[in-house]
């Protein structure tokens, strides 16, 4: 039995952000998949809930004519993971979305709610970080759009003001045209796990060297981040097991890991060097570049 | 021998009901105005209540009432409801301090054979965090859950003990003050003269190896509720594997007779031997108590289940063996430390069984088993499926392996070499081994996984991903013979049509009891499985007596009971038969639901006709039921292999399973489909054990980390490969149909089978379970292979 004092639902979503100015208490719910888990364990006590389920708008995934690729915030992971435009576009976001929980959660979890809930483990953040994924707000007095790497403030914190939805997830033509990606999330299962470590890169391969690379890491800190150093040091060099090394190497320093029980600070660096050559590896043969061996 | 059911796939009696929703489980019942109780634990692993107030939470609207080990309901002096119990306590021991033990074994006559007693239903020492110190009876459950928050409680912190090794410690702190050392016991047992054997052996070696805390995870929690009836007897409806011992560990919780109990038990969604324990039901009576009577639900939650019912007990093992350079094997010295937590449970009992059912595997000249279980701050631990097998087998089964590394032997020969033979009688529990096809299974398990052509490609590989192969052998036994008493009862009733009721006390708790059952009954008279009706509820004032399920031995000890009930009412009915046509009953047969010549099989009457004649006669009328009582005084010994092959990412210590076949000599089996069903569920089991399950706690604090299924990580059916099951069936004399058990067996195995394989892919003993891939990453960092 949930500690549930009172529920709404808006239709639209000018009703959401006018309910959301008349009662600053009101705790948004979307697929209620982390919502209803911080209920149970007694984190979150006479909830008033705002539901999002009905603003049928906020479901759309569409490429815009800019070439802006527009997912809206109740997309379910399974939206995600079957839309053909994400599949052709963004596949390290539809790989991501199909690793995450197990079908049922995959029905009914939104991206918005993985994205607001803030944990460095959300399985859609490293890919929409190496996406460099923009973030449309709305409120009652109107919107902000915010770079998802300013989004993330700190465990469970995002930006996210009273009286503010997240509306969109929005990815520009610059940041995926002419990119491969690959998503590697390093789980103890196959299945309904939360991630170890996710790694998310893309690159951009010109006669076998690497014009950009960007990689986005969860768990591998407070909050999901990005590898600006190996980056910076990717760019224009030949491809090469070297120089993949290196990048490993050097996307260790961008990390915070710590030690917990569920794994030793050790053991996450050593994945995060590990794992990002791997996800290199395979993103540069999809990007049209020679294998590394 | 011949069978028409017995051997045959067929459909699970309660498949029908359990696919349409139609099968109800204890939570899908309800009495009227029924109340909800939830339990306040302790937050401490060590700790003495000083104070508690409840006069905030009791004040909360909606609390009907409140309950302490200072005010539990004493009914024993008829006083909480007039007229209710009779008084039987002889001294003035309070409800609160009556000490009684959780295990779900038989009783016994003789005092020194029974369970540690050191129980209450509500404690003023908490011995771990999760024990009951409170408890609160209210309308609905967040009303409950509200005014647990608003008991007061003050406790004496007190030194917590988490490690075997802290609790041996010389001045630790006593966990049960009549625990001297914290030892609950060390009762091990010794054959031959062991230095003598070792010394005579071309080789002493030596190994240390450690299993951990995991939990059962049933699907279904821990769910009762309990109410006083109109005859102002203590109803409990519960979900348990042994109804027949809750009602007697219910009185004796309470103090009273034990008539005055009546336990029911619908359909149950899984136990493994966490429900062969009484771990809510005193607690829910009480609570009924409190109130008058009045139905109340206890339910735990998985977070509550999983710390504060029972877990597989912990062990670390030291062995010695001698061996001679054939790879004979002349004596062997194993000493263990079993964690047992904060009450006995089962206790002692587990490490006691793991060694008594190690011996049948590979006798030797000498054997000495040296266990002692220990008391911890820790979660109790108890019975679960394999009961100290897979601990026990784990060490040796990896020391054997270890053994054949070393003196560079093979591997499956050395097993060979030293596995039992038919004909051996064990020297101390005196059990004979009268069917063994260990060697057959062995054949068997290596050519399906093409051991030979597979162990040639894999020799010096060098990459990042590397496999490997393993086995390992097990023996166990079919119930607990001698070591308790084995009773099973099985009533049976025909109706006019000649079909019948088959009442059990043995119970269904998922892993298909009563199909086998009905195939006995459909075996033995001739009908079809249709017109056997499994009543499946066990209640405990109709259900004929049987300790319930566990040790493997329903289709075993209870498969008795039922073909004796069975053949009595075939007498009954050829009996009947040749009253009627004058034709001898030792001429007469069953079959296809008629009475038939039995040389011939010429049909005599219809079975219908017997039936009907034997309700309605005028004059001979007696419907034919059997009602009987087996003790099975008797054990028959199942064997089996795990042959796996795996494939370990170096760089990130993952290991995964390429292949796994487990092959049983478990005797006939009554029905393949079931029967593979258990093996596939063994061995999945097996798997987290072997690769990722483990219950963390603090070190310090004795706080649990992970008792939830995202954080404990229980393998899911993407973890978990295709699974092989292959049986080798001869027949043992002593069991009905010539079976033997097959429930636990599936799960001892594999998880040194695996890690054997782990070992042949990467040269890197892990003595230590679960291989999880930070303990991987750790040892072969170690190594230098990162
Ligand atoms: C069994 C299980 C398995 C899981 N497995 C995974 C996994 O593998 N990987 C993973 O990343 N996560 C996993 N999760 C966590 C969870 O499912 C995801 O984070 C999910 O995306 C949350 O989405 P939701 O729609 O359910 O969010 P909700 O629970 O409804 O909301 C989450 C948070 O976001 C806020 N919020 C939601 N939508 C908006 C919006 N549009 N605007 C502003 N705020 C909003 C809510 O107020 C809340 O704080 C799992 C959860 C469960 C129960």
């Amino acid at each position: 039995m949930y500690d549930i004092k009172g529920y709404y639902d808006a239709e639209t979503v000018s009703e959401a952000t006018a309910l959301l100015a008349e009662n600053p208490n009101l705790k948004i719910i979307a697929g209620g998949t982390d919502v209803l888990i911080k209920m149970h364990g007694g984190q979150l006590e006479d909830a008033e809930l705002l539901s999002l389920r009905k603003i049928k708008s906020l479901e759309k995934i569409d490429l815009a004519d800019d070439g802006t690729i527009v997912i809206g915030a109740m997309a379910t992971f399974s939206m995600v993971f079957h839309n053909t435009i994400l599949k052709d576009l963004i596949p390290i976001l539809t790989e991501a979305a199909i690793s995450m929980g197990g079908p049922q959660i995959r029905n009914i979890a939104t991206i918005g709610g993985n994205v607001c809930n803030g944990a460095t483990s959300a399985d859609s953040a490293s890919s929409l970080f190496a996406l460099n994924a923009q973030l449309k707000l709305e409120s009652k007095n109107g919107e902000r759009v915010v770079p998802i790497r300013e989004f993330y403030l700190g465990p469970g914190k995002v930006a996210i003001n009273p009286g503010e939805i997240l509306t969109e997830v929005r990815i520009a033509p610059e940041d995926y045209k002419g990119f491969a990606g690959h998503y590697i999330k390093f789980a103890m299962r196959e299945a309904m796990d939360i991630a170890t470590l996710g790694v998310a890169v893309v690159c951009k391969v010109q006669g076998g060297s690497f014009e950009e690379v960007r990689i986005g890491l969860g768990v591998a800190g407070p909050t999901p981040l990005r590898c600006l150093e190996a980056e910076e040091y990717a760019k224009g060099k030949k491809i090469s097991s070297d120089t993949l090394a290196e990048i490993g190497k050097l996307a260790v320093k961008s990390t915070k890991a710590r030690t917990s029980w569920r794994a030793s600070k050790e053991y996450r660096e050593h994945l995060v060097e590990e794992l990002t050559q791997r996800a290199l590896k395979t993103a540069v043969v999809s990007a049209g570049g020679a294998e590394v061996v | 021998m011949a069978y028409t059911v017995v051997g045959k796939s067929v459909r699970r009696v309660d498949a029908v009901a359990k696919v349409t929703g139609k099968a109800k489980y204890t939570d899908d019942f309800s009495e009227r105005n029924m109340l909800v109780g939830k339990i306040l634990h302790s937050p401490y692993a060590h700790a003495l209540v000083k104070s508690i107030d409840v006069s905030k939470a009791k004040a909360l609207p909606g609390v009907e009432a409140v309950l302490t080990y200072k005010d539990l309901p004493d009914i024993r002096y008829a006083t909480a409801i007039p007229g209710i119990i009779e008084a039987i306590a002889t001294d003035d021991v309070t409800v609160a301090e009556l000490k009684y033990g959780t295990a779900g074994h038989p009783y016994s006559l003789e005092e020194n054979h029974r369970d540690k007693e050191d129980r209450n239903i509500l404690t003023r020492k908490a011995r771990f965090v999760g024990d009951n110190i409170a408890a609160v009876v209210a309308v609905d459950d967040l009303t409950a859950s509200k005014a647990l928050k608003l008991i007061e409680v003050e406790y004496e912190e007190l030194e917590v003990l988490t490690s075997t090794d802290a609790a041996l410690k010389e001045g630790a702190p006593l966990i049960h003050d009549d625990c001297e050392g914290n030892i609950l016991s060390s009762h091990g047992y010794e054959i031959g003269n062991l230095e003598e054997a070792l010394q005579e052996s071309d080789h002493v070696i030596e190994g240390e190896y450690e299993t951990s805390i995991v939990q059962h995870c049933h699907l279904e929690n821990q769910v009762s509720h309990a109410y006083v009836d109109s005859d102002r007897r203590i109803v409990i409806m519960t979900s348990t594997q042994i109804p027949h011992i809750v009602r007697r560990i219910v009185a004796q919780s309470l103090g009273i007779s034990w008539g005055r109990v009546r336990v029911i038990k619908p359909y149950i969604g899984g136990g493994f031997g966490n429900k062969q324990d009484v771990c809510i039901e005193p607690l829910n009576a009480a609570m009924s108590l409190a109130v008058g009577g009045r139905p109340v639900r206890l339910e735990l939650s998985r977070e509550e289940a999983m710390i504060d019912t029972r877990t597989r007990h912990a062990f670390k093992f030291k062995i010695r063996t001698g061996i001679n350079n054939d790879g004979k094997i002349n004596g062997i010295h194993i000493s263990a430390v079993s964690n047992t937590g904060a009450y006995a449970s089962h206790g002692h009992s587990i490490a006691s069984s793991g060694g008594g059912k190690f011996r049948y595997l590979y006798p030797t000249k000498a054997l000495k088993y040296d266990p002692i279980t220990v008391y911890t701050n820790l979660p109790v631990a108890g019975a679960m499926r394999g009961y100290g097998t897979p601990q026990i087998f784990f060490a040796f089964e990896s020391h054997i392996e270890d053994i054949a590394k070393k003196l560079n032997l093979d591997p499956i020969e050395i097993r060979k070499k030293n596995v039992v033979k038919e004909g051996h009688v064990d020297p101390l529990s005196k059990n004979t081994i009268r069917s063994c096809s260990i060697r057959e299974c062995i054949d068997k398990g290596r050519e399906l996984i093409k051991w030979d052509a597979k162990k040639a490609l894999y020799k010096n590989q060098t990459g990042d991903i590397r496999r490997g192969l393993g086995m390992a052998c097990f023996s166990y036994a079919s119930g607990t013979y001698p070591v308790a008493l084995e009773l099973a009862g099985a009533r049976i009733v025909m109706n006019q049509d000649g079909s019948v009721q088959l009442q059990l006390g043995a119970t269904e708790i998922g892993q298909g009891s009563d199909t086998v059952f009905a195939q006995m009954v459909s075996e033995v008279l001739g009908i079809p499985m249709y017109m056997v009706h499994v009543i499946s509820t066990q209640d405990t004032d109709i259900t004929p007596f049987d300790t319930g399920s566990y040790a493997s031995r329903q289709t075993y000890v209870s498969g008795m009971a039922v073909e004796k009930a069975a053949l009595e009412v075939k007498k009954k009915v050829l009996a009947f038969a040749s009253s009627m046509t004058d034709i001898p009953a030792h001429l007469l047969d069953l079959k296809e639901q008629s009475v038939v010549f039995k040389d011939s099989g010429e049909k005599v009457l219809g079975l219908e006709v017997v039936a009907m004649q034997s309700y309605y006669d005028r004059v001979n009328a007696e419907p034919i039921t059997s009602d009987v009582s087996n003790n099975a005084r008797i054990n028959a010994i199942p064997f089996g292999v795990t042959f796996t092959e795996v494939e370990v990412d170096m760089k990130t210590g993952k290991i995964k399973i390429l292949e796994i076949y487990n092959v049983h000599d478990s005797g006939k089996i009554v029905n393949p489909l079931l029967a593979e069903g258990q093996v596939h569920g063994g061995v999945s089991m097996a798997i987290g054990y072997a690769l990722s399950e483990q219950l963390l706690f603090d070190e310090k604090t004795g706080k649990p980390l992970n008792n939830n299924l995202l954080d404990y990580k229980l393998p899911t059916i993407m973890d978990t490969p295709d699974i092989g099951a292959a049986f080798v069936e001869k027949e043992d004399p002593t069991g009905p149909f010539g079976v033997k058990s097959l429930g636990e067996p599936p799960i001892v195995s594999p998880a040194p089978a695996i890690r054997n394989a782990v070992l042949d892919a990467t040269e890197v003993a892990f003595n230590r379970i679960p291989m999880n891939p930070q303990r991987v990453f750790e040892k072969f960092k170690e190594k230098g292979l990162i």
